[in-house]
């Protein structure tokens, strides 16, 4: 269980990470999810006693990190990769680490096996691929047989067999009962792995809650409808109360209806439909509309809608559904009203 | 790689971390990289090697030399005389038992497995002082045994059983050692290699040249002080003039590398990491 209540630190005049409250509780898989440069790192770090908070605090079992009687049994920690002298062989790199804790050697060469490094533990870690630094990474974190762990970005650099051992070995430790926190901003990463979510942006905690309705939240389903008789089926919808939008110019995104209902309507008009289907919100559009105030470096690409200020909410995924409960509404998006009010190119 | 992972979770572990777990892992990770058998060999074949050449030079030169010249002649310190080179390796292995681990990220690592920094580098501390004192007394020995075997051909060599002579011999071994947990403290503080080796040559070598410039009794006042003039000291029989003596010579270093590993301390506990 890890606790932050009001957690605030400063680098100078820029807040990474302001007034955090957030839990993460044993026996699931929290995800930590922010843009780059959000604060995750940050708040990793204090977690662990790393760096030092401004104001509030935060608590592993009840206690600060650093009152800990023998940290690695009860928090493992995975922060970036290769945070090891390069030079140390794989196995005296563990060896130092059980031996700070009072973890009997024979640890060791469990762990060594359970991440596959068993084969060039006596070589130096400095000829290591990021992959294997990851592995060695994750092996220093099981080592105490800790019942809270951490993860900072684990997928990054990894080939697909990694990511999946990494997915599956999270989703085991959480369900043996253990705290499992790992941050990410990989959002199709985060739909897989974690049940509940903490989102950061900006240093400041967006939402915390489970996965699931963490989506229904922040993003709605809809259906995708093409038909050659566009326009008149958008009107024809829009009238039927349903909100309606353009798609580019080669389809519709109707919101609030069911697949049935739309092609019913249709073909009591004698329209056309070529694809009639529904979308699921995903996790990456429900992430976009939160944390799209809260991006601190946009990819500035122009004309794109993305590169804008902050402020201006990414275009794409963000011209649908309803906006953010606390935000203002997005200006200058295509839409339809649910009253039935015309607008668009087909009216 | 396997899906069988770990047992159960631990439930709260009422164990705690001893200072002996933390010490015997900063012993392991002084021994467990190459850096610290590389400047080792090179402060164990500077030492000896030096001492050896004076040894041999000084030896030779003997029957031409006045008799106040052989009057001061110290047979201890000057098979010890390496000890003023081979320092220098003693030093860059301080520095880098503590800036290797900022340089390489190790540090946020070992921070996560022992978050009592201030036993973290008191161990570290220790684990440094006890390898270099081992290596350090060690090759005061071989640096002063054979070079008085070449001073026995003068008839002029000095024996561990004579007045003070073991002390200086041992005392090359402690003021290696504390060159080290010199440079460990600089180390700590500056957290970085090149910058904190610069500025142990500089405290060892250019300092006491800067005080030989100085006017008047400041020269051998501030010489007598720093450390390298005062830690000396306890490698030589014939105290010369404006040395200080032995044990107080070598107390003087001891509370500059206390003072320095103190600051160190305090500032390991305070900063991010």
């Amino acid at each position: 269980m890890i606790h932050a209540r009001g957690l605030t630190k400063h680098y100078g005049p820029k807040v990474a990470v302001d007034h955090a409250d957030f839990t993460v509780r044993p026996g699931r898989v929290t995800g930590f999810l922010g843009p780059n440069g959000a604060g995750k790192s940050t708040t990793m770090r204090l977690i662990l006693g790393l760096d030092h908070a401004n104001e509030g605090d935060v608590t592993v079992n009840g206690k600060h990190y650093r009152q800990l009687g023998a940290p690695l049994c009860e928090v493992g920690a995975l922060l970036e990769a290769k945070a090891v002298h390069g030079g140390r062989s794989a196995y005296n790199h563990l060896l130092c680490l059980a031996k700070s804790n009072g973890i009997p050697r024979r640890r060791v060469d469990e762990v060594l096996g359970l991440v596959g490094l068993e084969k060039v533990a006596k070589k130096p870690s400095r000829g290591f691929s990021l992959g294997m630094g990851q592995r060695l990474g994750i092996a220093g974190a099981l080592l105490g047989d800790p019942g809270v762990l951490m993860f900072d970005e684990p997928v990054n650099g990894l080939d697909p067999e990694g990511i999946l051992w990494i997915r599956n070995l999270m989703k085991k430790l959480a369900a043996e009962g253990r705290t499992i926190f790992v941050s990410s901003h990989l959002m199709s990463e985060m739909a897989l792995t974690a049940d509940h979510l903490v989102v950061i942006g900006r240093g400041r905690i967006l939402a915390e809650t489970s996965t699931r309705e963490f989506i229904a939240a922040n993003a709605t389903s809809h259906v995708k409808v093409r038909s050659p008789q566009l326009g008149e089926l958008g009107s024809l919808l829009s009238r039927h109360g349903w909100r309606v939008e353009l798609e580019g110019d080669q389809s519709l995104r109707v919101f609030g209806a069911r697949t049935a209902e739309i092609g019913d309507t249709a073909a009591d008009h004698g329209l056309r439909l070529h694809e009639l289907s529904p979308v699921q919100p995903s996790l990456e559009e429900a992430f976009m509309r939160l944390t799209g105030d809260a991006v601190e470096y946009h990819a500035g690409i122009p004309g794109n809608g993305t590169g804008t200020a902050a402020g201006e909410r990414p275009e794409a995924p963000a011209a649908v559904g309803p906006p953010p409960p606390g935000s203002r509404p997005p200006e200058g998006m295509p839409s339809e009203s649910r009253d039935g009010q015309r607008g668009g190119d087909w009216s | 790689m396997t899906t069988e992972t770990t047992t159960a979770p631990a439930p709260a572990r009422p164990r705690r971390a001893t200072f002996g777990n933390v010490v015997s892992a900063e012993w392991t990770k002084v021994l467990t990289v190459r850096s610290t058998f590389w400047t080792l060999l090179a402060g164990i074949i500077v030492t000896i090697g030096l001492s050896l050449l004076l040894a041999w030079a000084f030896t030779s030169q003997y029957g031409e030399m006045s008799a106040a010249d052989r009057a001061e002649f110290d047979p201890a310190a000057y098979s010890l005389a390496g000890v003023n080179f081979g320092m220098v390796a003693f030093g860059v292995l301080g520095v880098l038992v503590i800036t290797g681990e900022y340089a390489t990220g190790m540090i946020r690592t070992s921070l996560i497995a022992m978050p009592r920094r201030v036993e973290f580098l008191a161990a570290k501390a220790l684990a440094l002082g006890a390898v270099t004192l081992i290596v350090g007394v060690l090759v005061s020995f071989a640096s002063f045994l054979p070079c008085q075997l070449i001073f026995k051909s003068q008839k002029i060599d000095a024996s561990l059983g004579d007045d003070g002579v073991l002390r200086a011999v041992v005392g090359g071994g402690l003021y290696l050692a504390l060159i080290a947990l010199l440079a460990l403290g600089i180390g700590a503080l500056l957290r970085h290699t090149a910058g904190s080796v610069s500025v142990i040559l500089g405290v060892l070598f250019v300092l006491p040249i800067i005080a030989q410039f100085l006017p008047g009794d400041w020269a051998s006042t501030v010489s007598r002080f720093l450390p390298s003039g005062a830690g000396g000291a306890v490698m030589s029989v014939k105290p010369a003039e404006g040395v200080l003596s032995p044990w107080t010579g070598f107390a003087v270093l001891v509370l500059y590398t206390v003072v320095v590993l103190a600051a160190a301390l305090f500032a390991i506990q305070k900063r991010d990491a």
